[in-house]
């Protein structure tokens, strides 16, 4: 029986629509707008000012901070201006806006297709190169690498998990990318792996890639400690915790890290583009983006500079459709609504979704009838309806006690409930709340 | 028989009941200071938590055990109740100036063109922690009607024409219960002024001239006019956005005809006259 | 073009609540098929009287108590209707049936605010009302009698747990007659394999979990059968129990009220543990003959109580 998380999880219809689609490159747009804040943590300082020429993996915008992250240049141009600009938050905020001349190379950068195995690096030297590249988790968290990779003193890693599940529906970027690159992304692993002091890696895969699977065994059998896993199909199964529980049976306590049961987990996304700052010396200037829907003519999967406008993308894909209701930066479940084609793409943006507008439309909230249908399907075990109304009636003591933190913002509660409530809306709205006083209390 | 052992059985069950409850209520007595189940009883009773307690019988306990007054004030009985709270324990009340929940927002529907539809949970804080709204102002109201919500005295509603909340100024009693609910901390409270006379600015967005101004036709755009009018030195631009200190207000209302985009709104004023300088001088002289 | 925003997720299951009230209504025609056959007429017109006067109730509280728009057909009036009937003898007169509907809708259900906010299953509050205004009406039981015509006019009998309480030595019917219906009880309660084929439905459907019904059956099942080992003579055996009375329609359809039931897995365990003890107990030894509304009722008020101290199994330990 294939391995799985143990406590609730759904399976919405997967609708690969782009699965087996090759990666297509796209071309650098005329104008990028590359935000100052593409991950979690403290936004980059930007280096450059109006009028600086650029070329692809200039420095841009510097880390500010420990929880921070590097930011370059995805195209070769002139900064034309430093100002607000709309992107995957629903916020303006601070960008770099560059205009497109030609397509320079810094010199640094290994541009050649070909593929390089061995390489002599410490682990410091890894860890160093993913720093400078700007690399976060391509997952769709976008926590700095690096930081993932230092372990709080006292802790020690024993595994590395690589997170090749992609359980949000439509979603098939990791898919096509272990396909193509996995040569590429196995050497990732092993340079995560070394950077980590670990002997043992398991690349988890949910079990409707089965191409991706046999074709990554294969492969695997080359490198050594790297064991390729299927997963049962289930959402959320790339959750950090919820992936954890399914490789190696061990349940991150509350409000603790990975670490804490000797797992690291890295996106297969990270893997190889920590492939390709060590052994290429290419900082995160471009990933790839799945652009679909059922109403898309032509769903693929492309490889994007950074800051390219979602417009671009959804151009290439054959238009926007007629009676597009919604667009969607990311996966179903838990991607962002994005209320403009001018946001650009960022390291995080994992697919771009086009819903037609009877898709999108929820329907009307009506009373809780307590069939604890959203309590069976929680994979963290906490009491959804039960936080929405604490949320509602703002009672923090209540939703505290039953764990509001702990919920990982999956949407599995929503995506069940038959009164069409609500329920993540709320809880996301009380965990911030809960949080915010949790905090003040340490402080 | 059978009835005397009943009626005897009976008895003495509720002898030693009685005896019970007697020694329980000495034993666990708690003494309460009779002076503030008085002041409670003057209180309005609608535990709004608007003077900072938990509740009317916090605010009565603190009433009662503080020395003086000082820093004690129930902005929901204002002024009277607070006389009444001081004859009972015969100590001075300071007077609080009365003050009004303000909405700092002018932008409705037809100022403030719409760029997307919001299918969300119908809550203000939902949204915001979202996105920046359904228009391209990421400052103003949602109109989901937090502070509606929340207001213990139905002074506050949304005008379904703007879509935006609308303060009734005799029911609002200060107790700032809106003002922490909204999200983007547009409702602020002010002086109530002479006759419910204000002059503000209303709104709060920070964008420079031209994006704000594009989002919304009523923003402010921070270009200084009203601050170089002001004889009084009351209004501040700062971040691109005036704001009308209320302290230092005159009521001249010399700044709301200047201002090109109709930002400054003033309540409760005799419609202008021709020389509105004369007006002027008249609300000057009144607020002295 | 104005996109449409809303936060995640942005896909839904689909399922309503109408789907989960219908769905239950589907599990539920088996062992009406089987209560129209053995009790005829009756069971039809007590059925159709009962879903009617729910549907008016429901409507006129709705429309001009409450003034808002009636939501009559998301299916759960429909279903309080079903329900009550199948609690009820197939010869009960109309106007008393009327009354258990408007004990049931208008005290059970919309007093604490309609669909979702009530404390106890509206049929068993429609039923147990009944059952104490009207004892000689609803305890008088129509005996089977294949596609009978007759509604009130009926021959009547004991049911299988008035004979065992009574203990005058009679014969039970045989497990054939309890396992297809062919016995005297309420109309809806008496067709075991009907009622059970229900519950496959359901839990195909994904409507209800195991735990409840399970948990009650098993419950009964060893407290009558350790009963039944201390002294066979006087206490009837567990299988008598387990396909007797309103056991089966209890556990199956009105314990697993979602209102009216705890949200956790081990919350519906310990209440349908609950709910088999009291049952039982009021079966061995109380005055009624049955107790699975009285055990249902009583649980559906400890609910709250079993959602504040029985969380579901959290993540990671506690």
């Amino acid at each position: 029986m294939l391995k799985t998380f143990r406590i609730g999880g759904i399976h919405p219809p997967e609708n690969k629509l782009s699965a087996g689609k090759k990666i297509t490159p796209l071309a650098p747009p005329e104008q990028v707008i590359i935000p100052l804040s593409q991950h979690i943590g403290a936004p980059a300082a930007a280096v450059v000012k109006k009028g600086d020429p650029v070329r692809v993996g200039s420095l841009v915008g510097k880390a500010n901070g420990f929880v921070s992250a590097n930011i370059h240049s995805s195209v070769s141009g002139k900064v034309s201006k430093i100002d607000d600009a709309l992107d995957a938050s629903g916020y303006r905020r601070p960008a770099i806006f560059i205009d497109v001349e030609g397509d320079e190379w810094e010199e640094s950068i290994d541009r050649t297709e070909t593929f390089v195995r061995e390489k002599a690096v410490t682990a410091e030297q890894i860890i160093q190169r993913i720093t400078e590249a700007g690399i976060v988790g391509l997952g769709g968290a976008t926590f700095p690498t690096q930081v993932k990779l230092t372990p709080p003193p006292g802790s020690k890693a024993e595994i590395l998990i690589i997170n090749a599940a992609e359980c949000e529906p439509y979603l098939t970027a990791d898919h096509t990318l272990m396909l193509e690159k996995g040569e590429e992304v196995l050497t990732g692993t092993s340079l995560l792996m070394k950077a980590i002091h670990v002997t043992k890696a398991v690349i988890g895969i949910e079990n409707n890639k089965k191409d991706a699977i046999s074709h990554l065994q294969r492969l695997a059998a080359n490198y050594k400690g790297i064991e390729v896993m299927a997963l049962k199909t289930q959402y959320p199964q790339g959750g950090e915790k919820q992936l954890i529980d399914s490789i190696i049976r061990r349940q991150v306590k509350s409000g603790a890290l990975p670490i804490s049961v000797g797992a690291v987990v890295q996106n297969v996304g990270t893997a190889f583009a920590v492939y390709e700052a060590v052994m290429k010396n290419k900082p995160l200037i471009e990933r790839i983006v799945t652009v679909t829907g059922k109403a898309v003519t032509n769903a693929s999967n492309f490889r994007v500079r950074i800051g390219t406008p979602i417009q671009k993308l959804i151009d290439a894909a054959g238009g926007l459709p007629e009676g597009t209701g919604k667009i969607i930066g990311g996966g179903p479940m838990m991607g962002k609504a994005l209320i403009s084609t001018d946001v650009p793409v960022a390291k995080g943006s994992s697919g771009v979704l086009i819903l037609s507008e009877e898709e999108a439309r929820r329907k009307p909230m009506m009373d809780c009838i307590r069939c604890a249908k959203c309590v069976n399907v929680c994979p963290m075990g906490i009491n959804p309806t039960t936080l929405m109304t604490a949320t509602e009636f703002t009672n923090w003591e209540l939703a505290e006690k039953n764990h509001i933190t702990d919920c990982i913002e999956c949407g599995s509660c929503t995506y069940t409930c038959p009164a069409n409530r609500p329920l993540l809306d709320y809880i996301r709205l009380g965990k911030g709340k809960v949080m915010g006083i949790i905090r003040s209390r340490k402080a | 028989m059978m009835i005397l052992i009943a009626v005897i059985s009976l008895g003495v069950i509720g002898a030693v009941g009685a005896l019970f409850l007697y020694a329980a209520s000495k034993k666990f007595e708690v003494y309460e200071d009779p002076r503030i189940g008085q002041v409670q009883e003057v209180l309005p009773g609608a535990n709004c938590g608007a003077c900072g307690y938990p509740g009317c019988s916090g605010f009565a306990t603190a009433c009662v055990k503080s020395d003086t007054m000082d820093g004690l004030n129930c902005p929901v009985g204002g002024a009277a109740t607070m006389a009444q709270v001081s004859t009972i324990l015969g100590k001075d009340a300071g007077t609080a100036e009365p003050m009004v929940a303000v909405v700092r927002c002018n932008g409705n529907c037809d100022a403030r063109p719409k760029t997307n539809r919001y299918d969300g949970a119908r809550n203000c804080s939902v949204a915001s922690s979202l996105y920046m709204g359904e228009t391209g102002c990421s400052y103003g109201c949602f109109g989901f009607g937090d502070c509606v919500t929340v207001c213990a005295f139905d002074a506050i509603h949304i005008n379904p024409q703007t879509g935006l909340p609308e303060v009734d100024d005799d029911k609002c009693t200060s107790c700032g219960l809106c003002v922490k609910a909204c999200p983007r901390k547009i409702i602020e409270l002010r002086k109530k002024g002479p006759k419910s006379r204000r002059v503000f600015v209303s709104c709060i967005n920070k964008d420079k001239g031209g994006v704000a101004r594009k989002a919304c036709a009523n923003a402010c755009i921070g270009c200084g006019k009203c601050a170089k009018e002001c004889a009084f030195d009351a209004i501040t631009i700062e971040n691109n956005l005036a704001y009308i200190d209320y302290n230092k207000c005159r009521l001249c209302r010399k700044c709301a005809p200047v201002c090109p985009t109709g930002a400054i709104l003033e309540t409760n004023f005799p419609p202008r006259k021709e020389k509105a300088v004369e007006t002027a001088t008249e609300n000057t002289n009144k607020t002295e | 073009m104005n996109l449409y925003v809303s936060p995640s997720p942005h896909i839904h299951s689909g399922d309503s609540i109408s789907k989960n009230m219908y769905g239950v209504l589907i599990a539920l025609i088996p062992a009406f098929l089987v209560s129209l056959y053995f009790f005829g007429l009756g069971a039809l017109v007590v059925t159709l009287v009962s879903v009617a006067s729910c549907l008016l109730f429901e409507f006129l509280i709705q429309k001009f108590l409450m003034k808002k728009e009636p939501t009559l057909w998301d299916g759960s009036a429909i279903l309080t209707g079903v329900l009550l009937a199948f609690n009820l003898p197939s010869n009960l007169p109309v106007w008393i049936i009327v009354i258990g509907a408007l004990v049931a809708i208008g005290i059970g259900k919309m007093s604490f605010g309609g669909l979702g906010n009530n404390i106890f299953n509206p049929a068993l509050v429609g039923r147990i009302f009944l059952l104490i205004s009207f004892p000689a009406q609803m305890t008088t039981w129509p005996v089977p009698e294949v596609m009978s015509m007759n509604y009130t006019d009926v021959e009547t009998g004991a049911t299988i747990l008035t004979l065992i309480k009574d203990g005058t030595g009679a014969e039970l019917p045989s497990y054939v007659q309890m396992l297809t219906g062919d016995r005297a009880g309420s109309l809806g309660e008496v067709g075991a394999i009907a009622l059970v084929l229900g519950l496959l439905f359901m839990l195909w459907r994904k409507i209800i979990t195991w735990h409840i019904p399970v948990s009650i059956l098993a419950t009964v099942a060893a407290f009558t059968g350790i009963m039944y080992a201390v002294d066979p003579t006087q206490y009837a055996n567990p299988l008598v129990h387990l396909l007797s009375g309103g056991l089966l329609l209890g556990a199956i359809f009105m314990a697993t009220d979602y209102v009216t039931s705890p949200l956790s897995k081990a919350g519906m365990i310990v209440y349908g543990i609950g709910i088999g003890l009291l049952t039982s107990v009021i079966r061995l030894w109380g005055s009624y003959p049955e107790g699975m509304s009285f055990a249902i009722f009583i649980m559906n008020a400890f609910t709250p109580l079993i959602n504040s101290y029985i969380k579901p199994k959290h993540f990671g330990g506690n």
